[in-house]
């Protein structure tokens, strides 16, 4: 039996001093490991491009952890914290950015798309923005017809808010009442565009009201505030109120990807929020100040992840790469390979049937 | 047993999965109460309950999306487009979303999507389209377009038993005019067979969906007018195709019409083309030759539509074409 846990001091959102921690420990975790993709991508390691959630740690984080196993999440590009809380690990990242054969996808998808719906639950995201919405309302159909007490979450940015996908499948979930929390990440741009370039609405969560759904704005950057705000709708949406729209208001500190150099940002903006908004910062000054931690336990906390990002990182890097072939199984569940094109499996037979390495290109006989 | 029409077979398929498979259900536009446009789901709500006959708002891409989330927990959901025409507004979440599914991130994704497709309805252009070359192009998709009211029944419940992406075609010229007697017991037609619709030895007509009518049809006139055998292939699914029976009539009679009622440019005729040249170019006596529709949107009026789409005497003239070669 667990040690029943001291009442917990005003202002944790209900969480224990270990959950408070947990919180912390996530935010880092997230960070850590998005800055050896950095490094790894700078050593050409990653094979694709890199998405940074900079400054957004909070609100993946923070939302995720409002969250039970069975519950069903739904990432974004952005949501790196959020697919750790749900179990995902360093381990399968890393070996998904470097295109490794053992990769959660063995090769097929890039970055954090990828899923788990059988333990874990989150969904691999596709790239195609607003189109996880429908089918979250699909998925959390699913437990209202079999009267399962599950929920769903799914992410959008603003960008995504002015897609027919996120119309189309918050008002059906709304109208099948589906326990689905949509959570909208106002990071301030779509790429390049800024979120006054999306939308004439003053304020995303106001879309709700369209959609006959309750809405909540938080801030993004205060992960208590996030984890308070999610948990609440989570339980709406389980005691059988529907599909909840959630806006956090956050901020995107690095480009879309690794690639952007941010020229359309107003300049001193990324620095003000990086010095006066950021996140881990934030909180790390509540835990010290608010909840009577420690440097040294936080300091800690940091050293442990650090290892663990280099752990993984040496086993990632010790992967297998994939092998070609392995592309053409598991288009379909039958046929379960597709056939290779006459001149290519020619050639692999040939290959196979004459390749004499030590005298390849010579006729000596 | 008791004659049943092409679009009583449907339904029929689809409440014999409904009762034998808790985890089936429909969803779709006007599909409960009212039973669809075309009355393919009448009585299904009545039977089985709202919950497993879901009207949904206007939203293409809401249906075939949430379709995909739910199968992946286990669900086996058949989707109604009301007009197959607006499969183009669930076309991304469809081709992007669902066909990748398994490929992608492994997940199960047993959908089928139907609707009414198909023209010589005085439709338009916005309720007669074939759109199924756009989804023979997409890894991941299977498709069927059956002829026959025994084939509607089999294929559509072999479709929803598949544990892939189906997408449906039910040509409505066929719902109410097409009748058979349906097999005893579970009678499920496998995807990717075709059918020899009539047997033949001097040419073949390679096809599917209600234009093998006007190949049987085309068929009888050359028997009795130029003693020619045309040979009848219904291809019934078009992914996966079933090369083994294209190539079997080929080696037989040795010259092919390939005929659909979808635009001739990029329609799935050049595709089947493409495959007897590779493989069986040496079997031809003559090169193989296409009737499909004129590279134009579908009219209305009876007199252009008619003119666009291809009639059952365009194939007694390209049979005559291809026999005298």
């Amino acid at each position: 039996m667990a040690v029943p846990s001291p009442t917990p001091p005003a202002g944790t959102a209900g969480l224990t001093p270990e959950q408070l921690l947990d919180l912390y420990r996530w935010m880092r975790l997230t960070r850590t490991l998005e800055e050896r993709l950095v490094a790894l991508y700078r050593q050409t390691k990653v094979v694709g491009g890199l998405f940074r959630s900079l400054g957004q740690e909070g609100c993946a984080v923070g939302s995720a952890y409002a969250l039970q196993r069975t519950d069903v999440l739904s990432p974004l590009i952005r949501n790196l914290g959020s697919m750790l809380v749900k179990g995902a690990t360093p381990l399968e990242v890393l070996r998904q950015y470097m295109a490794k054969g053992d990769s959660p996808t063995r090769g097929r998808e890039l970055n954090i798309h990828f899923g788990d719906v059988t333990d874990r639950h989150f969904v691999g995201q596709i790239s195609h923005l607003g189109d996880m919405v429908p089918v979250m309302a699909g998925v959390t159909l699913t437990f209202k017809m079999r009267g399962e007490a599950r929920v769903g979450l799914v992410y959008v940015g603003d960008g995504a808010t002015s897609t027919g996908a996120f119309h189309e499948g918050i008002n059906f979930a709304a109208v099948q009442r589906c326990p689905l929390v949509v959570v909208v990440e106002n990071n301030g741009y779509a790429y390049s565009t800024p979120t006054t370039r999306q939308t004439a609405a003053e304020r995303m969560v106001d879309k709700a009201l369209g959609y006959g759904i309750p809405g909540v704005r938080a801030d993004g950057n205060d992960v208590l505030a996030v984890y308070e705000a999610t948990q609440a709708a989570v339980d709406r949406a389980r005691a059988g109120g529907g599909t909840q729209l959630l806006e956090f208001m956050t901020y995107r500190r690095k480009g879309h990807a690794e690639h952007d150099n941010q020229s359309y940002v107003p300049e001193g903006e990324i620095e003000r929020w990086a010095a006066e908004n950021d996140p881990i910062d934030r909180y790390t000054h509540r835990l010290l100040h608010d909840f009577g931690v420690t440097s040294d336990a936080l300091a800690a906390i940091d050293a442990d992840v650090a290892a663990e990002v280099d752990a993984a990182t040496d086993l990632a890097e010790q992967s297998p790469p994939c092998d070609g072939p392995d592309a053409l199984v598991g288009v379909y569940a039958d046929p379960p390979v597709m056939p290779a094109l006459w001149y290519r499996e020619g050639t692999r037979t040939a290959v196979e049937t004459h390749e004499r390495p030590a005298s390849w290109g010579t006729h000596d006989g | 047993m008791a004659e049943i029409t092409f679009l009583e077979a449907i339904r029929e398929g689809i409440l014999e999965e409904m009762e034998r498979d808790p985890s089936v259900f429909c969803l779709g536009e006007d599909i409960g109460k009212f039973g669809g446009a075309f009355k393919v789901t009448e009585g299904l709500q009545a039977r089985f309950g709202e919950g497993r006959v879901i009207d949904t708002p206007i939203s293409e891409a809401a249906i075939v999306g949430a379709a995909s989330g739910a199968a992946h927990y286990g669900m086996r959901p058949v989707c109604e487009m009301q007009f197959i025409d607006f499969i183009s507004c669930g076309y991304d979440i469809l081709t992007n979303y669902a066909a990748t599914a398994r490929y992608r991130a492994f997940l199960p994704c047993p959908i089928v999507v139907r609707g009414p497709s198909g023209g010589y309805v005085r439709g338009g252009p916005f309720h007669s389209q074939n759109p199924e070359a756009a989804f023979l192009h997409t890894p991941g998709l299977k498709i069927a377009y059956p002829a026959t009211a025994e084939d509607a029944k089999g294929l559509i419940k072999a479709a929803i038993r598949d544990d892939d992406p189906v997408l449906f075609f039910e040509h409505k010229y066929l719902y109410r005019r097409i009748k058979g007697v349906m097999p005893d017991g579970d009678h499920v037609v496998p995807l990717g067979k075709a059918r020899v619709a009539r047997e033949g030895k001097d040419l073949s007509i390679i096809t599917y969906a209600a234009t093998v009518y006007k190949a049987l049809e085309a068929a009888e006139q050359l028997e009795r007018e130029d003693g020619v055998s045309v040979e009848v292939i219904d291809l019934r699914s078009l992914l996966p195709m079933d090369d083994e029976a294209i190539v079997a009539t080929v080696k037989k009679t040795n010259r092919v019409l390939v005929l659909h009622e979808d635009t001739v440019t990029g329609g799935i005729a050049g595709e089947i083309t493409a495959r007897i040249n590779e493989l069986c170019f040496e079997w031809l006596d003559a090169p193989v030759r296409r009737v499909a529709a004129h590279d134009v949107p579908l009219p209305y009026a009876p007199p252009l539509e008619d003119f666009v789409l291809p009639q059952t005497s365009d194939v007694v003239r390209a049979c005559r074409w291809l026999a005298a070669y």
